[in-house]
């Protein structure tokens, strides 16, 4: 709304976009009511009532074991968010991960020089296989649903094929240390785990490049790609660094989980505990709605839920379906209010629009500007 | 001009998939047999056949059902959880005593039926996505096996194991029951009103509405009959191991298989286009696949790998040939604008 450039009026300088006009709490309560919003607000009421039927879980330091524990996952959610909110899904992450795992525990064995330069490799195996399957997504013009099962197979039997008879060997300890160490004698929270430190740092490059221009564009593409490549976005190029990043996330997630545990075990079911997790944070799938930091905090309701049903005695037989219900619920809810539209929280106009004269849509925004 | 424009558009178009399908089928069945013989044995012997033929049954039935629900544009992934639930159930109730097969028999093909219903009625009225609404329907079915069934249990009366023996001529029964449904399911798509709307639906569920149906029903029908089919499945699996078993789906990962099966037949991911008769035709890959590596003592794991990187080629051909162009009913449109105004191939996807 410059002065120089168009002539200042009362309404204009009143009304700007819906999504700034308002107060901070307002806006907040706005955003709480959004599917991508809901999630925090999930995770306040499960971690209140955790805390409730077992105190002991409300002491800072079991709180920042748990978010360290559940670094991995939120990690995994936040790389299938790129490639969900761009329109496709990845289901090969878990055989990623997996992959990654028996890397790191064949190649790394004893020595510990080994360990940056395998780093390196997993992570350049990791960029390559994202590579391939974006590759083959939007070249090949191959369904990614059927692309990413393709890699997941043929990841899986490659893995045991080349790594059926070695034992799945454990790295040295400096490599788990990443997974499983952290700085200790901190106050307050005694150790600070290094996975909480990588999903925070990652979570901040994730906001800030979701507001780039790749972020933004990658939103298009998925709300709609026609559009998107008709405004001049290098579709292929967008989506297919979607699976790059996807595929470098399950990296992160494998390089933490060698930490917990090593084996070959690790990592299955990876892709549908990732994709509930965006899921859950209301992230539509389909593409083009929801946030980024959302799908993270989905990663930790779905963990919170689990350690409520942990406290609450709930024998472990039936987390599968709590699990089951509670994903068709939040999508049945998020569907509801997505539907609504994008701007479900723009304020009513403050006055009735002349009929006689109607009034020009301002670029960017819904509404007509008064003359 | 409209002459040439109509041959462009059949060059665009190219053979149907179903025709591709086929063709693929040829080939894998020519290096199949090749690469059988140089084994030292014969892929057309009336053992191997059978072999083949068998093992399209189980994902054929479940392939059938996903057609119908990826033709309406949703996708079901709780059948291998279904093939379970009906194993033991009808494990459980047949107990042992003949006189039981046809309660059985009905009790697990009403359950099965109305956990589709379920999946349906997500779907079509809570708007959820049907990757969503299957998967959390599965994860619940799978968390009631998990607590309720630790192993197998229930069994098969001897009359009920003879069903999968039997066999007509070469043919297995069971494979006669799948291709007599596909058959059925062929007459539902073709030439029922209902399956024509699955199409419609599947293809675009707004333009669909708009042109006055509802676009409720094909879906909860197609859910429901894509449950009742994994349900016949799990019923053979029965017949066949003469125990019910709470982990039988899962371990044949028929959800993603069938899905796979499905997309190798021609069927778009997308919906809307596709049918019975290719899937068909991409389980019989399937099949003959496995014989053939089975024949050659192909590393099991490596099987993954080869089934992986086949099904991403085939399904890269079809893609290729998705770029296409419009249905023929809208010749005329074509026709009247002017030479050279052809409105580019529409992607579909």
């Amino acid at each position: 709304m410059s002065t120089t450039t168009r002539p200042a009026s009362d309404a204009g300088e009143r009304r700007g976009l819906p999504a700034h006009s308002r107060s901070l709490g307002a806006r907040l309560a706005a955003g709480a009511a959004t599917p991508g919003g809901a999630v925090y607000v999930l995770v306040v009421v499960l971690l209140v009532s955790i805390i409730i039927s077992n105190p002991n879980f409300g002491e800072p330091g079991a709180l920042i074991r748990f978010a360290g524990r559940t670094a991995p996952i939120a990690i995994a959610a936040m790389g299938q968010y790129y490639v969900i909110v761009s329109g496709e899904f990845d289901l090969s992450m878990g055989a990623v991960v997996t992959t990654q795992v028996v890397i790191a525990g064949n190649l790394a064995g004893d020595d510990s020089g080994q360990v940056v330069p395998v780093l390196v490799l997993m992570l350049v195996v990791g960029a390559l296989i994202g590579l391939v399957n974006g590759l083959l997504t939007t070249l090949l013009r191959v369904p990614s649903f059927i692309v990413t099962l393709g890699t997941m197979l043929a990841l899986f039997g490659l893995l045991r094929y080349v790594a059926g008879v070695a034992p799945a060997g454990n790295p040295v300890d400096e490599f788990r240390e990443i997974g499983r160490g952290g700085f200790e004698d901190v106050p307050v929270v005694e150790v600070v785990p290094y996975p909480l430190i990588i999903v925070v740092v990652l979570a901040t490059l994730a906001a800030f490049s979701m507001r780039r221009p790749f972020g933004r564009s990658l939103v298009a593409v998925g709300d709609n790609p026609e559009a998107a490549r008709l405004g001049g976005t290098s579709v292929w190029w967008v989506k297919t660094r979607a699976f790059i990043i996807s595929s470098l996330s399950a990296t992160v997630a494998g390089i933490i989980l060698v930490g917990y545990a090593g084996g070959r075990a690790v990592g299955q079911g990876y892709e549908f505990s990732a994709i509930t997790a965006v899921v859950v944070g209301g992230v539509l799938l389909g593409g083009g709605r929801g946030w980024v930091l959302s799908a993270a905090a989905g990663a930790y309701a779905l963990e919170l839920l689990f350690v409520l049903l942990t406290v609450l005695d709930v024998p472990s037989t039936w987390r599968d379906s709590v699990q089951g219900l509670i994903i068709i619920v939040a999508v049945a809810a998020s569907a509801r209010v997505w539907q609504v539209g994008r701007r479900s929280g723009a304020p009513p106009p403050t006055s009735e629009p002349d009929s006689s004269t109607p009034t020009p849509p301002t670029p960017g925004t819904h509404q007509g500007e008064q003359p | 001009m409209s002459a040439a424009t109509a041959r462009r558009r059949i060059l665009g178009a190219g053979p149907s998939s179903t025709v591709i399908v086929y063709l693929v089928l040829l080939a894998v069945v020519v290096v199949g047999a090749i690469l059988t013989a140089t084994a030292d044995r014969n892929f057309f012997s009336g053992g191997n056949v059978a072999a083949i033929l068998t093992a399209t049954s189980i994902l054929g039935l479940v392939a059938i059902g996903q057609t119908l629900v990826i033709l309406v544009g949703s996708l079901d992934l709780s059948v291998p959880y279904v093939v379970s639930l009906a194993s033991i159930i009808g494990g459980t109730t047949m107990a042992g005593e003949a006189s039981n097969i046809l309660p059985a028999v009905l009790l697990t093909l009403a359950v099965s039926a109305a956990i589709g219903l379920v999946s349906g009625l997500v779907v079509s009225q809570l708007h959820v996505h049907g990757f969503i609404a299957t998967l959390g329907v599965g994860l619940i079915v799978s968390g009631y096996l998990g607590t309720n069934y630790q192993g197998s249990s229930g069994s098969a009366p001897k009359a009920f194991r003879a069903l999968d023996e039997a066999k007509v001529g070469p043919v297995p029964v069971s494979v006669l029951i799948m291709l007599g449904l596909a058959a059925l399911v062929l007459l539902l798509l073709s030439r029922t009103r209902i399956g024509h709307h699955m199409y419609a639906v599947g293809g675009s569920p707004d333009v669909a509405r708009l042109s006055g149906l509802r676009t409720s029903p094909p879906v909860i029908l197609a859910h429901v009959l894509c449950s009742v089919m994994a349900g016949v499945a799990g019923l053979l699996l029965l017949s066949r191991l003469s125990v019910g078993s709470p982990t039988i789906g899962s371990q044949g990962g028929y959800d993603l298989l069938s899905i796979a099966a499905v997309v190798l037949g021609g069927t778009l991911l997308a919906g809307g286009r596709g049918g019975v008769v290719g899937t068909l035709g991409g389980v019989a890959i399937f099949a003959v696949m496995d014989n053939t590596m089975g024949a050659l003592e192909v590393n099991p794991f490596l099987k993954d790998v080869v089934r992986g990187v086949i099904i991403i080629a085939a399904v890269a051909v079809y893609a290729r040939r998705n770029l296409q162009v419009r249905p023929a009913r809208f010749d005329r449109s074509v026709a009247d604008a002017p030479a050279g105004s052809t409105p580019p191939a529409q992607e579909v996807r």
